[in-house]
Parts: structure tokens; sequence; C-alpha cells
């Protein structure tokens, strides 16, 4: 099997398994390009791609902006911020807007959850989903898989935590469903307030305890406490205080050496020095965390190069 | 199968020896490197290193693996994308002399994308063209080796394929009357 199985990706739930192994697979060949002298191929040159970010990013944005440049399409950016969406222009109307000069392919982030499963029913193209509200995020989970797979091996059977803010993460949904499918079991933890109530119903194990859990795993993808999503000044925060945040659930160098194994310290950035993460432990040599920001440019590469393929 | 040998393993090792000599001829190995093109030139670029180190004790032969799929000119006119393969690629080919190895030489697109990706790992000062197997009269592009095994005259719907022995003692190459499903 040498195809993706669907043209559009906007979630991993649009993926098989033969499609997340192929996309790893193939991103393995990329990193190698990525890190040539001349780190570009030919193979997109006849492909526009559009980069529509209705929301803020820098990373994501970046990267899926050099993962294009070296695949040699013609890339268009787009941000929310300052264009005719504060006129008031439907969502609809702008992608078509685009369309309408000649893109094949749409790369987007919406705050809004579902917005590239609308736009897909929508308008003619080929759409990857770059993180659409508290739903998915595709691709930081394939790079999370690759970043793992890379330092344990085949991931069947590995246990993994994802520790922080799981109520407001599309990280954690689409890691949850991608690891799942790759056959290894998955642990949420973090304040009884950050975890929403129904997600045992995806099969993973919920933990209040940080301890316990890193005793358990053999990866902690620390998530970041997303101070935007608090709320005001006139609501009820999630937890007291971030000095308490950072007591229960901070992943410290003291809690590190109280297990006896080694564990792989993964985020997805940006991170919170501090509160989630000390610097010591997001420096020391368990962290992957830059590894995940190279290997995200080579996954973005073999989504884009694959589904291109399918057209 | 409709099919035939074309190059029995006699024969075979006996022209793995000629392209050694031949090479040696023109090349003393100092500045020359072999270049397997993913995925079956690189066997055939193995086996010649193997001869060469015989014949050049004293000389260290490199060899690397090249993978020219994101190179390719049918991208998107194909119903599915090509697979990759690995690159193996450990060191540059700066101003270095470059035998470009492949088993099959056929349209010559394949080796059009091969000396675009070697141009990836820099500049080399010369590149030559090895194959096994050259199937005359379908080139589609001005693309001719320099070291050829056997050359044959084939139609369209004929394929040849090399087969590769693990111990090197068995290759043949087989002449098949319509391409194998």
């Amino acid at each position: 099997m040498n195809t993706l199985s669907n043209r559009h990706l906007t979630g991993i739930r649009d993926l098989k398994e033969s499609d997340i192994r192929l996309i790893l697979k193939t991103a393995e060949e990329f990193k190698e390009v990525i890190n040539r002298p001349i780190r570009k191929v030919p193979s997109l040159r006849d492909l526009t791609i559009a980069n529509l970010f209705f929301e803020n990013s820098t990373r994501t944005r970046l990267s899926f902006e050099l993962a294009e440049k070296r695949l040699s399409a013609d890339v268009v950016n787009f941000t929310a911020a300052n264009s005719s969406v504060k006129k008031g222009e439907t969502l609809v109307d702008t992608v078509n807007n685009i369309l309408a000069m000649k893109v094949d392919m749409v790369v987007m982030r919406h705050p809004h959850p579902g917005a590239p499963h609308f736009l897909k029913e929508r308008v003619q193209t080929q759409i990857v989903n770059a993180g659409d509200g508290t739903h998915e995020h595709p691709t930081q989970a394939l790079l999370d898989a690759y970043s793992m797979q890379e330092r344990l091996g085949d991931l069947a059977g590995k246990r993994v935590a994802i520790v922080g803010d799981i109520r407001h993460s599309r990280v954690a949904v689409s890691n949850i469903l991608c690891l799942q499918i790759l056959g290894a079991s998955v642990r949420v933890c973090g304040p009884k307030t950050l975890i929403p109530k129904h997600i045992a119903s995806l099969g993973v194990e919920v933990s209040h305890d940080l301890d316990a859990t890193l005793a358990w795993c053999d990866v902690a993808n620390m998530l970041r406490i997303q101070l935007e999503r608090q709320g005001g000044e006139d609501r009820v925060p999630y937890f007291p205080s971030l000095r308490e945040y950072q007591a229960r659930f901070g992943l410290t160098e003291a809690r590190l050496s109280q297990i006896d194994h080694p564990i792989t310290i993964m985020h997805p950035g940006p991170i919170n020095r501090g509160v989630e993460i000390t610097s010591a432990v997001a420096d020391s040599e368990h962290a992957i965390i830059l590894d995940q920001v190279e290997n995200g440019v080579a996954v973005r590469m073999a989504v884009i190069y694959l589904l291109a393929g399918v057209r | 199968m409709d099919s035939h040998v074309l190059i029995a393993p006699e024969l075979f090792d006996r022209i793995i020896d000629r392209l050694a000599h031949q090479l040696l001829e023109h090349h003393d190995f100092l500045e020359t490197d072999l270049v397997g093109l993913q995925p079956r030139g690189i066997f055939l670029a193995r086996r010649i290193q193997d001869r060469l180190k015989v014949l050049l004790p004293e000389v260290e032969v490199r060899c690397g693996a090249l993978d020219a799929t994101f190179h390719r000119d049918d991208f998107g006119r194909r119903q599915h994308p090509i697979t990759p393969n690995a690159t193996d690629m450990p060191f540059l080919v700066e101003d270095r002399r470059v035998i470009l190895v492949d088993d099959v030489l056929y349209t010559g697109r394949t080796i059009r994308a091969g000396i675009d990706a070697l141009m990836a790992h820099g500049r080399p000062r010369s590149v030559e063209l090895l194959v096994m197997i050259d199937r005359r009269f379908r080139r589609e592009l001005p693309i001719e080796p320099k070291y050829i095994g056997k050359s044959i005259d084939s139609i369209d719907e004929q394929h040849v394929r090399v087969h590769w022995s693990k111990d090197g003692m068995g290759d043949y190459v087989e002449l098949f009357n319509r391409k194998p499903e």
C-alpha cells in the first residue's frame, strides 16, 4: 500500500493504521532529505498551497511553510488578523476566493472545532487540518508518534502519559487516537477541572497523581497550561494558582529522580518554563522537545507529499 | 509465465568482472565513488565494489545509495505516488568523480532524476553511467551509459528483471514477454 486512503487530513480519525505507518515511513526519508547539504526536492513544483491561519500560530505555521518550500511548492500565507474576515466575510467565501486564484491545497488552522470538516464538504480542494479549536491537531500527533518511535522503536505495548490541560488540548485528542492505533496504551493526568468528563470513553486511563503516572509510563508528554483559555477575571479559574499547579503537576528533577526507569519527555511547545516543566528537565537528555520540532517538518513533508499524490 | 534467462549466473559473474576492469582503465578510485540508484541499482554497485576491493586492495572504494523518488518527473501523473527508499550517502560528492550505477536503463527518466538527486550531495567533477542492461531504442531523454553489461533490443511490452542472490553467487537476468503482475 503506497497511497493514503483519504484525500484530506482533517483528523487522525481520517486515517487507517496503514496510512499512519505509510506517513511515518515516508517521513523517515524526508528527515534524511532535510539533513542534506541541499535540503530541497522538486516533487511539488507545480503545486500551490495556501496556509490559512484563522488563529495565531508560530511554530506550526513555520513548520508547514518550511515543509512546503522544501518540497518546492508555491506557498501563499493568510492570517485572519489582517484580512477580510474582519470585514465579515464567511469562511466559505474567503476560501473560495483564494481557490479562485488556482490553489491546489489548503492548510488551515481555525479556532472552531470542525471547521476543516465543514469546509471539505463545501469547497473543491484538499484540506490539511493544522489545528481546529479543541478538537484535533493531526500533524502534531503524527510527529509525536514519529519522535517516540525514533527513540523507543515500535510503539506497541508502550505506555504514554499525557499530562496537563487535557480539556483545552487538541494535541491530546489526536495523540490519544494515533497512539492507540499504533498499539500504545495511554493515560491522561491532570487536575480534575482540566480533564473532560467523558475522556475515559476514548479508552484511556485517567489519573490525578503525577508521581504514580510517571512510575507507570515510558513517555510523558507534558502539555502547556493554556493561560489564554483559563477565562478572564470574572470567571472561576481551573486551578487556584500557577504555584499550586506546579507543585502538583509540574515535572521537576526531584520527581524524575524518584522513578527507577528512564522516561522520554516531550512537549508540543510553547513551554511555560517553571510551570508544567522546569528548565532543567526541559533541557535534559531525557527531553526530545527539539527533535519533535525537527521531525515536524519531515512529517508534514510526508503528509503533503502523500496527499498531493492522491489528486 | 513466458520468460527466458538472458544472462545466466556464470556469465553474470564474468560481466561484473569485465565492468570492474573497464572502470579501472579510467579510474584509480582515489577520487572516484560509486553511487547506486535505489532500489535495485544498489545491488549492482555493491557487487562491483566487492570486485574492486579484490582488484584494488590498498584503496577504499566508497559506495553510496541514492533514492531519486522525490526528483522524478512523473509525480502526480501516476495512479499512486512511489514509496521512497532510503538514501544512504555517507560522503559528499563535491569535486569527486562519480560512477552512477543502475540495473536496467530504459527511458532514461530515472537516471535524469538520479543525476538531479545526486547534485543535492555536492557538485561532482564528473558523472558517468554504468548499467547492467541497456534496453536500447526506447530512450525518451538523451542519456547514454558509458559502461554496459549487455545491450538488448526489446519491445515495450517486455520486461527485464535482474535477480540478486544473497551471496552474490547466483545472480541472473530474466526477460519476460509481458510485464509480470
